[in-house]
């Protein structure tokens, strides 16, 4: 690859980016949304099995992940549907540049919507749950590695029920069971810590499961894209 | 002339040929089942340690292996169809998907009737009975899905790709629960200990023998059912005998 | 202890057949049942779509 391909296609990917950011910017109401229902269901669960902090401190990590797992759900649904509805999709099809690469910028834009202010959130929310600040601080470095992951598989099942019926529903189907070893080494960086281990091991597969996401997902999703639009 | 045989000519012939194999794989099953459950119950004697609950294992067993078995073919059709775009190796990953959910069922169901006498519990959140419960998620999504498109072509080739990363996806969620589970110091009993006695390996492998056929019997049933529904528009379903009554 | 769990221990080998062995069966038996029903309903549907045809051969 020349050197001169290589930088146009950075810079469609910083394109795409930022195009995507100033959409999310003119709608920020569907950004707001999806973050004010994270807090939500994070703060129902003290109401939900009482008031205990020793029991909360033990669970707040789990709350977190599987709060941060359903509202990357909700936000999913909207990653490719504007732009199919209004033709840019079509568009991006047939243009010369690699699908993955534009796919690949979507995803790292959603990611900066949707799961960047969870993870800015969490802190806060960990606080309620009284979480100690090594705890904290893994569980922070754990959703950084992780929410983007949850961005791009969602962005899959985004892409094969694009213009279904009833796609919002079917898409968490589809996407939650393979987001489990997420859920796994994400909750269980923050035990570890608070057992007293090392959380090294598990973030480290944490980010190997990043790696594996950013090599295969684009592609995947832009396979996913031609057979929905074909 | 090869495209236009996997295009055309494949559906056709394997709709008459699955029609003769069927019986060849159901009676069979039906014979080894009813073997499997005589050596299971008559001839195997009664465990040292578990006592007559072990019984369980004969259906319990063999529908957990097939359960991830089909899952494997199903996801490697569905390669198949994707790839070399032929339309049978779809219909037989979509034929395959509801027997594989219901052996997935089986397993998680006879599972919990195990661990109750075992581990005092009806659930345990034991690695296997963990990754057979995603597994059963898997299948649903893939059921899910083909159900949802309207168009046969784009079900076919959305969920072969969501099978494709589902069974890529398989290995990496049976790790990480096993990971999770031992981490968290779940179930101490283990079944490794005893030693099985040779009846009762008889009566498993008969029984798992039953449900390979059984489950083959059963898809090729479902397969040339799709494949009706599928064609009804072309010449040969309307010159088949069953069409013309 | 419940009563189910005195009841298992007593009758194991009925436990083991209502539980897991009549379950399974009637699965199977559902499956076969449904498979079956599938197919009755895709030939109906095969053959009005070919009276169909033949009607609107004849009418041509």
């Amino acid at each position: 690859m020349t050197d001169m391909k290589r930088s146009s296609m950075l810079g469609l990917l910083v394109l795409v980016i930022r195009r995507d950011l100033v959409l999310a910017m003119r709608r920020r109401a569907d950004v707001l949304t999806t973050l004010i229902f994270f807090v939500m269901v994070v703060s129902l669960f003290p109401l939900g099995v009482g008031p205990e902090m020793s029991m909360l401190r033990k669970m707040a990590a789990g709350v977190l992940w599987v709060a941060a797992l359903l509202s990357s759900m909700l936000s999913l649904g909207r990653l490719f549907s504007a732009d199919y509805l209004d033709g840019t999709l079509e568009q991006m099809m047939l243009a010369p540049q690699s699908l993955s690469m534009l796919v690949l910028g979507k995803m790292v834009a959603h990611w900066m919507v949707s799961g960047l202010p969870l993870v800015l959130m969490a802190p806060v929310l960990g606080l309620q749950f009284d979480m100690p600040a090594q705890a904290l601080g893994v569980l922070i470095l754990g959703l950084l590695l992780g929410t983007p992951v949850l961005s791009m598989v969602g962005a899959i099942g985004a892409a094969l029920t694009l213009g279904l019926r009833g796609g919002g529903v079917l898409l968490s189907l589809l996407v939650l069971p393979l987001c489990i070893p997420v859920l796994i080494f994400g909750t269980g960086a923050v035990e570890a810590v608070s057992t007293g281990l090392s959380a090294a091991s598990h973030l480290s597969l944490l980010g190997a499961l990043l790696v594996l996401a950013l090599v295969f997902t684009p592609w995947v999703t832009a396979q996913a894209l031609r057979i929905s639009m074909e | 002339m090869a495209i236009n045989w996997f295009k055309y000519s494949a559906p056709t012939t394997f709709y008459g040929l699955a029609g003769k194999l069927i019986p060849w794989f159901a009676i069979p099953a039906a014979v080894l089942f009813a073997v499997g459950l005589y050596i299971g119950f008559a001839v195997a004697p009664v465990d040292a340690q578990q006592g007559e609950f072990y019984r369980i294992i004969f259906i319990h067993v063999p529908s957990s292996i097939l359960s991830m078995f089909l899952y494997l073919i199903m996801a490697g059709y569905a390669a198949l169809g994707l790839i070399f775009n032929t339309r049978l190796s779809a219909m037989m990953a979509t034929a395959i998907a509801p027997t594989g959910a219901l052996f997935a069922f089986i397993s998680l169901w006879t599972g919990a009737l195990w661990g109750k006498p075992m581990w005092g519990a009806w659930w345990v959140w034991d690695a296997r009975l963990t990754s057979e419960l995603i597994l059963l998620f898997l299948y649903l999504g893939f059921i899910a899905l083909h159900a949802s498109i309207d168009d046969p072509r784009r079900a076919d080739r959305a969920s072969a790709l969501l099978a494709i990363v589902g069974s890529v996806n398989v290995p990496i969620i049976y790790f990480s629960v096993k990971w999770w589970n031992t981490l968290h110091q779940g179930s101490t009993i283990k079944f490794t200990g005893t030693s099985m006695h040779v009846a009762m390996q008889q009566a498993m492998f008969i029984m798992l023998a039953a449900c390979w056929l059984y489950a083959i019997a059963v898809v090729l049933a479902r397969v040339r059912s799709i494949i009706l529904e599928r064609e009804r528009n072309t010449v040969w379903i309307n010159e088949l005998p069953e069409a013309k009554q | 202890m419940s009563d189910l769990d005195i009841w298992m221990r007593e009758n194991p080998l009925a436990y083991i057949w209502l539980g897991s062995y009549a379950v399974a069966l009637l699965i199977f038996a559902v499956e076969i049942a449904m498979v079956r029903h599938k197919r009755t309903i895709t030939l109906q549907q095969v053959r009005l779509m070919r009276e169909a045809e033949d009607e609107a051969g004849e009418d041509k």
